[in-house]
């Protein structure tokens, strides 16, 4: 066991380059299918918080039941359409980082819009009338309640970069977990602790942590500073 | 200033999970001067201003407004967490002016209730009084023909309500025509040429305010003014 600690700490003292590789990779992976995740997510969710549409209850609903999602599920999709016999196949996506990015949006996205539909709700609630006075645009009142909101909208952020960037289900699906190429880091620690190689494992798993209390501490001060310059 | 609009409701109904907060409302305001509205809880006031801004669509009736802007202050300031100054910017998004007439009339308009000073600072951060004058400074530089004000003062001290109301005469005198509801019959007595007295969502009565604040003619006024208990006045004139 300490021999096995003793290896972890070589490995994270001397910035072992699997690790860093493969950290690397996980990071972009995640990063990148958040962006999408709030690009997406946060219009949507605004859209459903601000208009008013028959049956909008069972898509509030709907989003709501989406958040809770199985990754592996979403892999298990994802991989039927981006398979050869499948519709996406052509683009020959299956087994790539793009996939897995792909996979990992598909997470993110609902979360985002389920948890900033919530919150532009809030902000309708104190804003909405005097903006509708002011003759604002759909559009522009939507654009003004998500600028109010912003802050609240870390938080949407940041459960979508803790979801992305710890399932394993879907990247490992549509991965394929291929060494050098869509190893991740989660898919990377279920591997190796099944092969025995502990301290990749548990040097990966501190990595893991490291970055996921990094980015939350990081919002913390930012939403503080925030709440103490606006309220 | 364009030509101000007069109001003109007529047998608005509004019914809301089987309440009747509207009941065949007639209203006619003419413009310019300061028209009060007046009545107990429930009466209808809020609704008829939200009515009459559009924000609130009644079942029934006639709603017709003269053409022209229009701002409407409401109890609560609703400030967007950003500046001051980006705050009043808002009130201006919808008209057509230039850049520099736009920035022109937000300074101005911080200037004249006090907050130049403090235009880049957060506006969720200010105090009650400060907020409700930044609520006014935003109507002030859209230069309304129109001025609609649900309880301006509601929750304010002496001094800030003071500012408010030096506001609201400030702005009838350039023209604007303002309908006010306010619980405070002395602010009515101070600043409104008109009073109208709401009940059970229809106008009982009109008249000029001094007159009608110490003559009311009718059971649903008078039981108001005096703060008699409504069941007690119906009973006793029925």
């Amino acid at each position: 066991m300490s021999q096995t600690l003793q290896e972890t700490l070589f490995r994270l003292s001397t910035l072992d380059r699997d690790v860093l590789s493969i950290a690397w990779l996980s990071l972009r992976v995640s990063l990148t299918a958040v962006g999408i995740g709030l690009l997406l997510g946060i219009p949507l969710g605004s859209l459903i918080a601000v208009a008013r549409f028959p049956g909008r209850g069972a898509v509030v609903g709907l989003l709501n039941a989406f958040m809770g999602l199985p990754p592996v599920i979403v892999g298990l999709v994802l991989y039927l359409l981006l398979s050869r016999s499948g519709p996406l196949g052509a683009l020959g996506l299956l087994f790539t980082p793009a996939a897995m990015v792909a996979a990992q949006a598909l997470l993110a996205t609902p979360l985002v819009a389920a948890l900033t539909r919530q919150v532009i709700a809030d902000a309708e609630a104190h804003l909405g009338e005097q903006l509708r006075s002011l003759r604002l645009s759909a559009p522009r009142r939507a654009g003004v309640l998500i600028y109010d909101a912003r802050f609240s909208l870390f938080t949407a952020a940041l459960a979508a970069f803790g979801r992305a960037i710890s399932e394993i289900g879907a990247v490992l699906v549509v991965g394929g977990n291929i060494d050098g190429h869509t190893r991740t880091m989660t898919t990377a620690i279920s591997l190796e602790t099944q092969k025995g190689d502990l301290s990749l494992a548990l040097a990966l798993g501190a990595v893991l942590m490291a970055l996921v209390l990094a980015v939350n501490a990081a919002a913390a001060i930012l939403r503080s500073h925030a709440a103490k310059a606006y309220g | 200033m364009s030509e101000p609009p007069a109001i003109h409701l007529q047998n608005v109904s509004l019914t809301r999970d089987g309440r009747t907060i509207l009941d065949r409302l007639d209203l006619d305001v003419a413009a310019p001067g300061i028209t009060a509205v007046i009545g107990p809880n429930g009466a209808g006031k809020s609704v008829t201003l939200r009515v009459i801004d559009g924000l609130i669509r009644p079942d029934a009736g006639t709603v017709r407004l003269s053409p022209g802007r229009r701002a409407f202050v409401f109890q609560r300031p609703a400030l967007v967490r950003a500046s001051a100054r980006a705050n009043v910017a808002l009130g201006l998004v919808s008209l057509k002016l230039s850049r520099r007439e736009r920035l022109e009339r937000i300074d101005a308009a911080l200037a004249r209730v006090g907050l130049l000073e403090r235009a880049g600072d957060a506006a969720t951060r200010f105090s009650g009084g400060e907020q409700q004058r930044l609520a006014f400074a935003r109507a002030w530089a859209m230069r309304p023909d129109l001025l609609l004000l649900d309880e301006p003062t509601a929750s304010l001290d002496p001094a800030a309500t003071e500012t408010i109301e030096g506001l609201i005469t400030e702005m009838a005198g350039a023209g604007t025509a303002v309908l006010l509801v306010s619980h405070n019959l002395g602010q009515v007595a101070r600043l409104a040429d008109e009073t109208v007295v709401l009940a059970a969502g229809r106008a009982v009565e009109r008249g000029p305010t001094r007159s009608l604040l110490f003559s009311p003619r009718t059971v649903e006024a008078r039981a108001y003014l005096t703060g008699e208990l409504p069941w007690t006045s119906f009973a006793a004139a029925s």
